[in-house]
């Protein structure tokens, strides 16, 4: 049979295809995905013979989880529609979480400002112009209970981009439920806390990898005790991959980093079996459609592979791959920003086409500014077009067994893997970014994709192509100027109002933890509920464990 | 014109940590044949006065993706005021909406340079607009 289509193909390509070639030529020498890998002309089941159904790909829900997580995806519950947003103070974002839950969004996802993730109090002399910008600014407990304010926390799930000060905010999170009579053992959410990719990407770090190590394996042994239904971490490829990345990478870098966190859980004494399953992961939806829908499928089945294989997880649920998805923010362009809704529009269907467990549109105007509620709507609108209108989620997988598809999916599994050998043999991903590799190889891909963009040779419309004179009218969703300020004083009421010798006691506490070697989640717990501000322990636990200083790669 | 290259200093001011674009123009500027210093993520505009100064630099290139430019740009170029220094190129890039260029302008940032910019147009203007010789 084999034989028999290969002769077949030699023959298409003799008569049909070189005959057309020599009238017509092909718009390129040739075609290749964003990681690289070459594109054929044709994809047959030559490609795709080597695959075993059952080992390779199996079934929705069971291992390898190629074909997705659960037994019934969409059909059963579509995946949550959850859009990022936070901006000024805990009050407006308080405003617009209601507005979007109003509009049909199903979980909640929350972007602090900069300060709060670099573990600062608003009125710290490094905040400054930075109060509400990207997030919203929560200082300590008093901020965190209005932001929540009349969302009943038994009933939606929250996810909060906060990577080094995770476990303060796991804290406030938890206190406020408690007072809304919500027990912490029915929350259910999801804390980024994947400080490596902090280090690659995003900039959001605040100690050095060892006791940031431990703040994470921390909050993964106290969620697995008390907090049975929480996402203790998300191990983000999302910002490698806006770093610059390739799919490839992504892929790779991401679950080197999963890698990582693993082991360190499992030197700490915990069973595999009793942390893995609360793993989640995120990953961005950018810009060559096919790669991507088999990107997400590859990093599926190669995380089940690597935690039995070499993990020995025994639990099928410790190796599910589950995924939340932003569209890449890196493809939107300032140039007729109208655009982007088709862009986004792309990579929400490739996303879910991937088998999503949640998703984040971006809005239409981020490439100009924070977005406007119009624009956040339509990215929302989006989604539930996709959802209700498209019928693609009526099928699970729906695009398993194209030739390309699977043959892609093989090689992306097998690429990502190579990198993550590489990366063992440095010694793993903490080695790996000490030693810049990893930035490095991010950069690289950055450039490069510039210089194409640049000569031409990639096509952005609008930007390099397609371009129109254009008047800039947007309507810019703009920051209360007086957030910042409003901020500043109901911090500075607070630390009058509470108790500062029960929050110096607690301080003490925590710094004694730190010193030693106890899981620290009760000691911040404690402090949080003293109305502690995440500075002051931040600056506690910056006293102990010291601040982390960035080798400089170029 | 001297034959001395030009000195750039590409600059993260605030706590902002979206580097792909500094990144990437400064390495588009010393593949120009430029001399490049990055300073890193989270400097204050005393660090980066202070490392131009000490870095002798023709050209500040700095960048903020997270809206606080207004807030730090001008904070920069009235440092450099005050340091009597009056012969450095002062540009930025990032998210800026609009609205706020006049304002940048104004406070002495010579250029500010949006999403989609091609690499080539930022090494021409720094090229073209260094002030020391």
């Amino acid at each position: 049979m084999k034989e028999k289509l290969q002769k077949e193909l030699k023959r298409w390509e003799e008569e049909s295809v070189d005959n057309t070639l020599k009238r017509f030529p092909e718009r390129k020498d040739e075609f290749i995905t964003s990681s690289g890998i070459q594109v054929k002309r044709l994809y047959t089941p030559i490609d795709s013979d080597e695959i075993d159904y059952s080992k390779d790909l199996g079934f929705p829900g069971e291992y390898p989880f190629t074909r997705g997580v659960q037994p019934t995806q969409y059909r059963g519950r579509l995946w949550t529609m959850r859009q990022y947003s936070g901006f000024a103070t805990a009050k407006e974002t308080n405003e617009r979480f209601r507005f979007l839950l109003e509009q049909g969004q199903t979980g909640l996802s929350v972007a602090f400002d900069l300060p709060t993730q670099i573990g600062y109090d608003s009125d710290h002399p490094l905040a400054q112009g930075e109060v509400g910008k990207v997030g919203v600014a929560i200082s300590s407990l008093a901020d965190m209970e209005v932001l929540f304010e009349r969302i009943p926390l038994d009933k939606v799930s929250t996810s909060m981009t906060i990577n080094a000060p995770a476990a303060v905010l796991l804290a406030m999170y938890i206190v406020v439920a408690e007072k809304q009579g919500v027990p912490m053992e029915k929350l259910r959410g999801t804390i980024q806390n994947d400080i490596l990719k902090e280090y690659v990407a995003r900039g959001t770090y605040i100690f050095p990898p060892e006791p940031s190590m431990r703040l994470i394996t921390d909050t993964f042994s106290f969620c697995s005790e008390k907090m049975p239904l929480w996402n203790t971490i998300s191990i983000s490829g999302y910002h490698i991959r806006e770093a610059g990345s390739t799919a490839v990478q992504e892929v790779a870098f991401t679950l080197a980093d999963g890698i990582a966190y693993v082991k360190a859980a499992i030197d700490i004494g915990l069973d595999v079996d009793k942390f893995a399953s609360r793993l989640s992961f995120f990953f961005g939806s950018a810009s060559n459609f096919l790669e991507e829908v088999a990107k997400f499928r590859a990093a599926r089945r190669l995380w089940a592979r690597i935690m039995r294989e070499r993990f020995h997880a025994e639990d099928d649920d410790s190796c599910r791959l589950r995924f939340h998805t932003q569209t890449a923010g890196y493809t939107l362009t300032a140039q007729q920003p109208d655009n982007n809704v088709v862009r986004v529009t792309l990579q929400a269907l490739q996303a879910v086409l991937g088998g999503t467990q949640s998703l984040h549109t971006n809005s239409r105007d981020e490439a100009l500014s924070l977005p406007t509620e119009d624009s956040v709507q339509i990215a929302l609108r989006t989604q539930q077009i996709i959802a209700h209108e498209t019928g693609v989620g009526d099928t699970i997988d729906p695009l398993a067994g194209s030739y390309y598809i699977e043959t892609l999916t093989d090689e992306i599994e097998k690429r990502a893997m190579e990198y993550i050998e590489k990366i063992d043999s440095m010694g793993g991903a903490p080695k790996a970014i000490e030693s810049g590799f990893i930035q490095r190889e991010i950069h690289n891909s950055a450039y490069e994709f510039q210089r194409s963009v640049d000569s031409g040779e990639q096509v952005v419309v609008g930007v390099n192509k397609f371009t129109v004179e254009e008047e800039q009218s947007f309507d810019y969703l703009r920051i209360n100027p007086a957030a910042e300020a409003e901020q500043i004083k109901r911090l500075q009421d607070l630390r009058k109002k509470r108790d500062d010798s029960k929050v110096k006691k607690m301080l003490e506490n925590l710094r004694s933890c730190a010193e030693g070697s106890v899981n620290l989640m009760p000691a911040i717990l404690e402090s949080v509920k003293e109305y502690a501000t995440i500075g002051e322990i931040c600056e506690v636990l910056r006293e102990v464990f010291e601040e982390y200083k960035a080798p400089d790669i170029l | 014109m001297s034959s001395r290259k030009i000195r750039v200093l590409v600059a993260k001011p605030g706590l902002d940590g979206h580097d792909r674009g500094a990144k990437v123009v400064a390495r588009a500027l010393r593949d120009a044949g430029m001399e490049v210093v990055y300073t890193g993520l989270r400097q204050t505009p005393e660090m980066i006065v202070e490392a131009a100064l000490q870095e002798d630099v023709d050209c500040i290139g700095m960048s903020i993706l997270s809206g606080a430019h207004m807030a730090l740009f001008p904070k920069v170029t009235e440092l450099l005021k005050k340091e009597g220094v009056d012969d450095i190129l002062v540009i930025g890039g990032g998210i800026i909406p609009e609205d706020d260029i006049p304002a940048l302008k104004a406070a002495g940032i010579s250029k500010l340079f949006g999403p989609g910019t091609p690499l080539e147009e930022i090494v021409e203007f720094v090229r073209n607009n260094v002030k020391k010789a």
